[in-house]
């Protein structure tokens, strides 16, 4: 199903994935989708255990090869690109893992400086200045000399988000921010990704299973079933679906439930 | 019969795919090494680390081997009258074989597991793909400051060993078992030049590439959490131990051809 995510016909496209297959031994996870995400826009993902949200994420940063398939990211094809030309694609987003996947030998500071020092930084004062800058936007000012084991899962996912969005990019992809937090922490992260994506003007794009976060994170949701785009609207039409398989889904009723 | 070759093939196949992998690791190196930027506050890390850091394992093993070794030696040599040329055995076998090989044993088991446990950590938690996501090449970031390290300290630690294992020796016969300084040293200069020290370091610093390499690697395709990482270092352990005693002998082959012993 081809589906047009875009708040605004004016926007010009950000994320453009087309037919998009992928297969991993014998299980097949995607199996055609299509979308387009405006830039920024923020858009939620989601979907089942297994429909294959984090891989699309993955293929759309170019992490794991497409099966068959286009990604254009602004207005780049990136599949069949090199890993050292994906590097350079791979600067223009963010990407915050399930995890945080924040390197453990590294404080929060060089976690958080680690892609400006990357790119080319020289002077440590302007990348101190800036790490703190980010680290204050994500409230987490204070905690900068800590390593990632001392800190708590919401603050680890604050410290990725910051590390994610101190270079400014143009998009960040969320591979569920919140899994393992209590509810009131949660609330507050999917408050913050709201607020960076507007603030900055980047395009977000969130896998979640919370429906309750979708008005606040969300102008558009993807629903993913069974390997392709089943739904594709607003957090307000998808709630308000009478289609029972997404009713199923939004109530999270099993089989045995109903 | 077909399920014989079927077995005999598989472990040929897996091989020969292994020895590919390994082939483009090396070119990615190369390429990060010479055409990329190298990161030399983490290759100055990585010296310390392990350079600096295996100093007293690399140091002990030198030096009880070459105790051992001439001890040895000397019992037999005694008997047959030749306890003077203890010093120029000793020194020879020091140079040639046993401080590149121990040196690179030791290394394997103490460098070699923590490379590949540590890569293989940061795999198993994405933090190799939080590199790449953040526009680094995990080969430029974790492998190439590995390697120049590596090729940096090689060279001193073969050095201190040879030398350690010398002076233990020189200390076992002479202290020891009585031989005259003298007669040690002469045959000592007489047996062994720059050429032995040269053959030594040379053949370690092929292991301590052969380390990196495979360490690194068992790092990168680890999988499937703590287990995945206990495999691959094991794995790491096991094939550059293995790989050390299997290319020691076709080094020493080769390379007694362009290094031959000094006649006396």
């Amino acid at each position: 199903m081809d589906m047009e995510i875009a708040h605004e016909q004016v926007e010009p496209v950000f994320i453009r994935v087309s037919d998009l297959h992928k297969q991993i031994g014998e299980q097949r996870i995607l199996r055609g989708v299509s979308l387009e995400i405006a830039r920024g826009s923020g858009v939620a993902i989601i979907g089942g255990s297994g429909t294959g949200k984090s891989v699309l994420l993955k293929l759309v940063m170019g992490l794991i090869p497409a099966t068959r398939g286009s990604i254009v990211v602004d207005g780049t094809e990136i599949t069949g690109l090199s890993e050292r030309e994906l590097g350079r694609h791979r600067r223009k987003m963010g990407l915050l893992f399930q995890d945080g996947a924040l390197f453990d030998s590294l404080t929060v500071e060089e976690n958080v400086g680690f892609p400006l020092v990357e790119a080319g930084w020289k002077d440590a004062e302007k990348v101190r200045l800036k790490v703190e800058e980010t680290l204050a936007a994500v409230d987490l000012a204070g905690h900068k000399y800590k390593l990632p084991s001392d800190l708590s899962g919401g603050m680890r996912k604050r410290a990725a988000l910051a590390r994610a969005i101190i270079t400014d990019p143009q998009g960040v992809l969320y591979d569920e921010p919140t899994s393992g937090l209590d509810p009131v922490v949660a609330d507050s992260i999917y408050h913050l990704i709201r607020r960076t994506q507007r603030q900055r003007g980047i395009t977000s794009v969130v896998v979640t299973h919370d429906m309750k976060s979708l008005p606040v994170v969300a102008d558009r949701v993807l629903y993913l079933r069974e390997g392709v785009v089943y739904f594709a609207g607003s957090p307000a039409e998808l709630l308000g679906s009478a289609d029972p398989v997404i009713r199923q889904f939004v109530e999270g009723r099993s089989g045995e439930s109903s | 019969m077909m399920g014989f070759l079927l077995m005999l093939g598989r472990p040929v196949v897996d091989l020969i795919q292994y020895l590919g992998e390994l082939a483009q690791l090396v070119v990615e190196v190369v390429r990060s090494i010479f055409w990329y930027r190298v990161r030399w506050r983490l290759v100055i890390y990585q010296v310390v680390s392990l350079g600096f850091g295996s100093q007293l394992q690399v140091l002990v093993t030198g030096a009880f081997t070459g105790a051992v070794f001439a001890a040895q030696v000397y019992y037999k040599f005694n008997q047959l009258g030749f306890e003077s040329v203890v010093g120029g055995i000793v020194a020879l076998a020091m140079c040639r074989e046993l401080a590149p090989v121990l040196t690179g044993l030791m290394l394997t088991s103490r460098v070699g597991a923590a490379m590949a446990a540590e890569i293989g950590t940061m795999k198993v938690t994405e933090q190799v793909d939080a590199l790449r996501a953040l526009g680094v090449h995990p080969v430029d970031y974790l492998v190439s400051p590995r390697m120049l390290a590596m090729i940096f300290s090689m060279p001193i630690l073969i050095a201190e060993s040879i030398l350690f294992g010398m002076w233990a020796s020189k200390l076992i016969v002479v202290s020891l078992y009585g031989v005259p300084e003298a007669f040690y040293t002469d045959q000592l200069e007489k047996n062994t030049d720059l050429t032995d020290l040269c053959f030594g370091v040379s053949k370690g610093l092929v292991f301590g590439v052969m380390i990196v390499l495979i360490s690194c690697h068992q790092g990168l395709k680890a999988s499937r959490g703590a287990v995945g990482v206990g495999r691959g270092t094991t794995s790491a352990v096991v094939c550059a131990s293995l790989g050390i005693l299997v290319v020691n002998f076709f080094l020493t082959i080769a390379l007694n051809f362009l290094w031959p012993v000094a006649r006396t």
